[in-house]
């Protein structure tokens, strides 16, 4: 017998995992929600039918939208996690001792649940007394909040589905007001390649722009994500990425990550030429 | 038929479209493009589901100009759903079935009683039928900038003053959810011998809810026109027409035949049909989702400040009888912003696309399909648009209800000699055409009214906030007609 799970990265395009089993699966009010269990990449949460993570490759995706941000500002304390229920981005958050408080904002409940039972890797953080986990819309939490948080980190799902409401305006502008003066916002911005989601990444990339001052974006491969090519936002209203960065203080920590490290955070806002036109496409008007 | 088959379980035209689906029909008839094959374009963009049913009046499909099986049952069974005694299906929007309802009731010179605030479908019927409008001011609320409805002292008033009038026009409710006292309304009329007629263009969710505004026919009025595809998920331009018990369901078919399509579209006709199913069986329960979430919505609104998400605190007891809490209308004056600036703000910056926004009022239409997330999106972006665009609101202009003088009849002054005019220059003149903002459609002037200063500077001040003008032949809405010689 063979199982396999088949992503539809486009109409034209699939990708596919060999699977063992199947751990879970549910209808929840907002999607359908399944984990699998695989030879090559190991346990896998699926949403709607796109893979969100699995557990040999999350590495990648975790530490890089967490610690450039981090390195960035070290004085970050307060943070804001919008989506991520799946507990991997607060795992890398809570590296950091100075970090006083993550308020995690998810929708759906059967993701965090899910995730505690089935894939502890990322979710056995989840009761970590530094993480608050609310359950609600993002877009709902953040417009009541105001110049609340050093950090926010949005870690969504793709702009089809129950994410929608986190790649629009209304989201960014609301979340530069729930920033304080030196805050930053860092997203998952999709891949620049297919068609459909670059054209997303351009909306995005377009709204963020005209929320913040300073607004770049940054790249690493995922070997699970459409094309392996992804791409992140970083927003602020103050601090830049790259420039005037202390790297050695980072260093300094002392921080074990298996994909992120200082050169690599430098590099990475080093983008293909056709990635950059795609960018400055939408910046110019 | 037996009773068995007349049930809100089944739905007449749909279940004949799937047995014509299925017989195989070779088609040497219209539509020429033959269920898609002439035009693969077409099929391909609409599907062919959709081509597959895109056929004309049969045998098994009936016919809409004289509908004598699945049709005539469809009609009978949306007439039972809705607490009627017949209903018509129609295919050219309400605009047809306020027109059906004008043009059955009366006739050349006759008179009809109605609130100036109508659609300007109803005005045309009166340029079709050449009746005389009897005009009822309808309340304003000056802080909100809308017109509420009809006193039911002054109808009566009307009714007593014009006891020649042959009906009543109501709105059943306004665009922005308002509601005069149809009841009493309906028995005043009766009791003056005229007929009520209801424009339930954003009615049709009172026939399906306990919780909302009491509909046309549950009071007894003679016709009302019911915009399906509005609040009731039909396909756009499908409508009902309803008729109480004491209409001449013969001569309305004869006046509808006037101006309908002899090739009434099946997509829309079983839209309708699908339509009065679920209505049917699951409004209650829809209306229930819809009114929770509208009024979770404007709770949202209301507690960012800023905006008045206006609702049943408005309810007087007369001008303002009841209100439709599934309409969601929101006051943009207290942030400086006319309702067309934060409407087209909404669109260009935030690609949310309401319904309408006048120069006080942004409505967003809630129904049957909509999100829980997608009500998120627009009081997020209404916050964000606080915040950006917020102005000093001293600045900005109030609606006042202007009243019409009126010269003459819509029919005469359409067809009258007319000329021309720079607008400026047209105070004083009797307007030969309409001016309206669209939407929502409401004639600020009709053809046969004086045109004043405070008209054109109404309309000046509305085209300068981005309203779109509409009426005029000169589309660029520089020049107006008028009437060439009145004797006034
Ligand atoms: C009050 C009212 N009546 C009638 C109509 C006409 O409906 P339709 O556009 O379906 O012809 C409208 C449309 O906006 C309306 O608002």
């Amino acid at each position: 017998m063979e199982l396999w799970f088949t992503e539809q990265h486009t109409p034209n395009v699939r990708f596919s995992i060999k699977v063992d089993k199947q751990l879970f699966s549910e209808n929840s009010e907002f999607q359908r929600v399944d984990i699998f269990d695989s030879a090559e990449f190991g346990r896998f949460l699926v949403l709607d039918g796109r893979i969100m993570l699995t557990e040999k490759d999350e590495f990648i995706y975790h530490e890089m939208i967490t610690h450039v941000a981090m390195c960035v500002n070290p004085a970050i304390k307060k943070v804001l996690l919008v989506g991520g229920g799946d507990g991997g981005t607060a795992r890398e958050l809570l590296k950091y001792d100075t970090i006083e408080k993550i308020d995690l904002v998810e929708i759906d409940a059967v993701v965090v649940e899910a995730c505690k039972k089935f894939i502890p890797q990322t979710a056995g953080c989840l009761d970590n007394p530094r993480v608050n986990i609310f359950i609600e819309d993002g877009l709902k939490f953040i417009r009541r909040v105001e110049n609340e948080y050093d950090l926010i980190i949005v870690d969504s799902t793709d702009p089809f589905g129950p994410g929608e409401g986190l790649f629009t305006k209304e989201f960014y502008g609301n979340c530069s007001h729930a920033l304080k003066a030196d805050g930053i916002m860092v997203n998952q911005h999709e891949n620049p390649y297919y068609q459909k989601d670059a054209v997303a990444m351009q909306r995005a990339h377009k709204r963020i722009v005209n929320s913040f001052l300073i607004s770049r974006v940054y790249q690493c491969h995922i070997p699970t994500y459409p094309s392996g090519h992804w791409l992140f936002g970083f927003a602020s209203k103050k601090l830049h990425p790259v420039e005037g960065v202390d790297f050695r203080r980072w260093k300094n920590l002392n921080l074990q990550t298996k994909y992120y490290n200082t050169k690599l955070h430098r590099g990475a806002f080093y983008l293909p030429s056709y990635v950059e036109k795609l960018l400055r496409e939408v910046e110019e008007n | 038929m037996g009773i068995e088959y007349l049930n809100q379980e089944r739905a007449p035209i749909l279940e004949a479209l799937e047995k014509m689906k299925a017989a195989r029909l070779v088609p040497f008839d219209v539509p020429g493009h033959k269920r898609g094959r002439g035009n693969h374009e077409l099929a391909e963009f609409l599907g062919q589901n959709c081509l597959d049913v895109d056929v004309n009046s049969m045998k098994m499909l009936d016919n809409l100009c004289h509908p004598v099986s699945v049709i005539r049952d469809a009609e009978k069974l949306a007439a039972q759903a809705f607490g009627a005694a017949n209903s018509f299906f129609m295919v050219g929007g309400t605009t047809s079935s306020v027109q059906a309802m004008i043009l059955s009731t009366v006739k050349p010179h006759e008179k009809i009683i109605l609130p100036r605030n109508v659609h300007r479908s109803a005005i045309n019927a009166l340029i079709l039928c050449g009746a005389t409008p009897v005009y009822v001011n309808p309340q304003v609320d000056e802080n909100l900038g809308i017109s509420l409805g009809m006193k039911t002292s002054e109808v009566i008033d009307a009714m007593n003053k014009n006891p020649d009038a042959r009906a009543v026009l109501v709105n059943n409710p306004t665009y922005y959810g308002i509601c005069s006292d149809i009841e009493n309304l309906t028995a005043a009329a009766h009791s003056h011998g005229m007929k009520l007629l209801a424009d339930e263009a954003h009615g049709t969710q009172f026939y399906f809810s306990s919780k909302l505004p009491k509909s046309a026919m549950s009071v007894g009025a003679d016709m009302a026109a019911v915009s399906v595809h509005k609040s009731g998920g039909s396909l756009t331009q499908s409508s009902l027409l309803l008729t109480g018990e004491n209409i001449n369901t013969g001569y309305v078919h004869q006046i509808i035949n006037l101006t309908q399509s002899t090739s009434a579209s099946y997509l829309l006709m079983s839209s309708l049909d699908i339509s009065r199913r679920n209505l049917a069986l699951h409004g209650e329960e829809i209306f229930s989702g819809v009114i929770e979430l509208t009024e979770y919505a404007r709770n949202e609104i209301n507690s960012l400040g800023g905006y008045y998400a206006y609702g049943k605190e408005l309810i007087d007891g007369d001008a303002v009888f009841d209100f439709d809490t599934t309409k969601l209308s929101i006051c943009t004056l207290p942030i400086g912003l006319a309702g067309i600036e934060v409407y087209d703000i909404l669109r260009d910056e935030y690609d949310i696309q309401l319904e309408l926004g006048d120069i006080a009022n942004v409505l967003a239409y809630i129904s049957i399909g909509d999100r829980k997330k997608d009500i998120e999106r627009l009081v997020s972006a209404l916050a964000d648009i606080k915040r950006n665009y917020r102005k000093d609101p001293s600045r900005l202009l109030k609606m006042e209800y202007i009243d019409p003088i009126v010269d003459a009849t819509p029919k005469e002054a359409f067809y009258a000699q007319k000329k021309s005019l720079p607008l400026e220059e047209t105070v004083g003149e009797t307007a030969a055409e309409f001016l309206m903002c669209y939407p929502p459609g409401i004639p600020v002037l009709a053809p046969g009214e004086r045109v004043t200063k405070e008209i054109l500077d109404y309309i000046r001040y509305a085209k300068k906030k981005g309203c779109q003008i509409t009426g005029p032949e000169d589309m660029t809405i520089n020049r107006l007609q008028v009437i060439r010689d009145i004797g006034k």
